[in-house]
């Protein structure tokens, strides 16, 4: 009876997303002719443009994920420290870019940071640089902006966890001769851990599907998978090839969500936005 | 953990919170004086004010009326996703066999799916049927994505909600479907509503899939401005994003509201 309930969505699921998806993968096995093959995914391997893209997207992802790491670490664990009211402010700064589109943000980025744009401006007036610096279009500016729009999905589970954490087990640990960096280490990081953890999969995978930032940001340089796979469909219409890539990327995205589900549930992994 | 830093090192903390924070908030606080640049290129600050940008937009066809398709089709997104949402919610929390939980996976894919592929997928199915360009098409594509959202927060707000009263409800006589409307409903609206703010935010925010099915009549403003950011920046784009740039401040500020008194907000 109960399962019921959950039929209208699970219906738009399936037509929306599993049957899709059936269709690409079906799409993947079928050549130009319409015969069956499994030539799309050995020219994967020969390609060696997209073995680059590939390698570019998943290097990408990963200093995004880094910095990402490590920023909002740093900016988490100063908000617990902050009195409370200031908490609440930073907390409603942090929320404010999460709420704007993405797209606003990229345009934004764009006015920021091109050649006469105001960090530029500020850069050479302040004599640190003597010419402008090249921040966008191109790999800086597609990792400024991917970071920007990825880093309250770290601030928001650590904070949280952060804040669950008893202050005395730190004192007792001082006051039983253990040095600052140990226990920060022992005691602190290991707590915030699960969720330090949780932070970095959710940004690596969700930043291996960025599309619109590397494409504006990107100036065209930046070739992730991601527009790899709406080039082929939109300008080539190679949909054996897409398909074989985005199955492909599709497996290794919940591969490794499969792995971190092992620890932790999708849900709480999300739990920042919801 | 207060007392256990030395001033000095809190402040220097703080700083860097502080640039951290600037770096956050700055991209949205350009936006807006740049909407009201009389500057045709991205000058910032701008060399004078003006509002030819608005008056751009509300006066060419392609820009408003993308935005109106946009308004609607979030909407319609809300008014189809919450029901489905909270229903599935309902039916996940209270079930007891393996296979909720299985249901609730499934209803959560769309988040980890990168859009890119979903895009495809869809516009291929879309343009085998025949149904490409149609706002209704666009409307089910948008509650796809907006599901799980509504989902895990009607999750959450039934967790913090004692589910015996419900029981007592039906055992003084009130229907199943009763005891949920006058009981259980009243107490997690609060989730539902950040539900439905996500949904109708997930729905207007949405670029890639619209890249590839919101055609013709039923383009909407995201894919507008999409275009116009890679190919030549036209500046309303300013216009358009400090429209969106206050709704979501409204919206985010509501969530907070309803998130204090409820405890079901991010």
């Amino acid at each position: 009876m109960l399962a019921l309930l959950s039929l209208p969505a699970l219906a738009v699921m399936a037509a929306l997303l599993f049957v899709p998806v059936a269709w690409l993968v079906a799409l993947s096995f079928i050549d130009e002719h319409g015969s069956v093959t499994i030539a799309n995914y050995s020219r994967l391997l020969a390609d060696g443009s997209l073995f680059k893209s590939m390698t570019l997207t998943v290097q990408l992802a990963l200093v995004v994920t880094l910095i990402c790491a490590v920023v909002g670490y740093t900016l988490a664990y100063a908000i617990t420290l902050m009195p409370r009211w200031l908490q609440t402010i930073s907390l409603a700064l942090v929320a404010l870019p999460f709420w704007t589109s993405a797209l606003v943000r990229t345009y934004a980025w764009l006015v920021l940071l091109q050649r006469k744009g105001v960090i530029n401006k500020i850069l050479v007036g302040s004599d640190l640089v003597s010419e402008p610096l090249h921040l966008v279009h191109n790999l800086v500016g597609t990792m400024i902006g991917m970071v920007h729009i990825m880093l309250p999905f770290m601030v928001f589970p650590l904070y949280a966890a952060m804040q669950r954490i008893d202050a005395d087990l730190m004192r007792a640990s001082l006051g039983l001769g253990a040095s600052v960096f140990y226990t920060f280490r022992r005691v602190y990081l290991s707590q915030s851990l699960p969720s330090l953890a949780a932070g970095i999969i959710l940004v690596f995978v969700l930043s291996l599907g960025f599309y619109i930032t590397p494409a504006i940001l990107g100036g065209g340089r930046v070739m992730v998978i991601a527009m790899i796979i709406e080039r082929d469909v939109n300008l080539h219409l190679n949909w054996g090839p897409a398909s074989a890539i985005a199955v492909l990327f599709l497996l290794s995205v919940l591969g490794l969500f499969a792995i971190v589900g092992r620890f932790l549930s999708v849900e709480r992994i999300f739990q920042g936005r919801a | 953990m207060q007392q256990l830093i030395s001033l000095r090192s809190r402040i220097a903390l703080y700083a860097v919170a502080f640039l951290i924070l600037l770096f956050l908030v700055l991209p949205v606080l350009v936006v807006m004086p740049m909407a009201f640049s009389s500057s045709r290129y991205l000058d910032f600050p701008p060399p004078d004010w003006s509002l030819r940008w608005f008056e751009r937009f509300f006066t060419k066809p392609d820009w408003y009326e993308s935005m109106l398709v946009s308004l609607k089709l979030a909407l319609a997104t809300v008014l189809i996703s919450t029901p489905i949402g909270i229903a599935a919610a309902y039916a996940v929390h209270n079930g007891e066999h393996r296979l909720f939980r299985w249901i609730r996976n499934a209803l959560l894919l769309p988040l980890v799916v990168p859009h890119v592929i979903l895009a495809i997928g869809i516009f291929y199915i879309y343009v085998r049927i025949g149904w490409l360009g149609d706002f209704a098409s666009l409307v089910l594509a948008h509650t796809m994505l907006a599901v799980p959202f509504v989902v895990t927060t009607g999750l959450s707000g039934l967790r913090s909600f004692d589910m015996n009263q419900e029981m007592v409800a039906r055992s003084l006589g009130c229907s199943r479907p009763g005891a949920f409307l006058r009981v259980t409903l009243p107490q997690i609206k609060g989730s539902v509503l950040s539900g439905m703010l996500f949904a109708f935010v997930t729905s207007l925010d949405e670029v890639v899939l619209g890249l590839f099915i919101a055609v013709g009549y039923n383009t909407t403003v995201t894919k507008v401005m999409f275009g116009s950011l890679r190919d030549e920046i036209d500046p309303t784009v300013a216009a358009v994003s400090s429209l969106l740039v206050i709704g979501s401040l409204m919206i985010a500020v509501f969530t907070m509201m309803i998130g204090r008194g409820t405890k079901a907000g991010s």
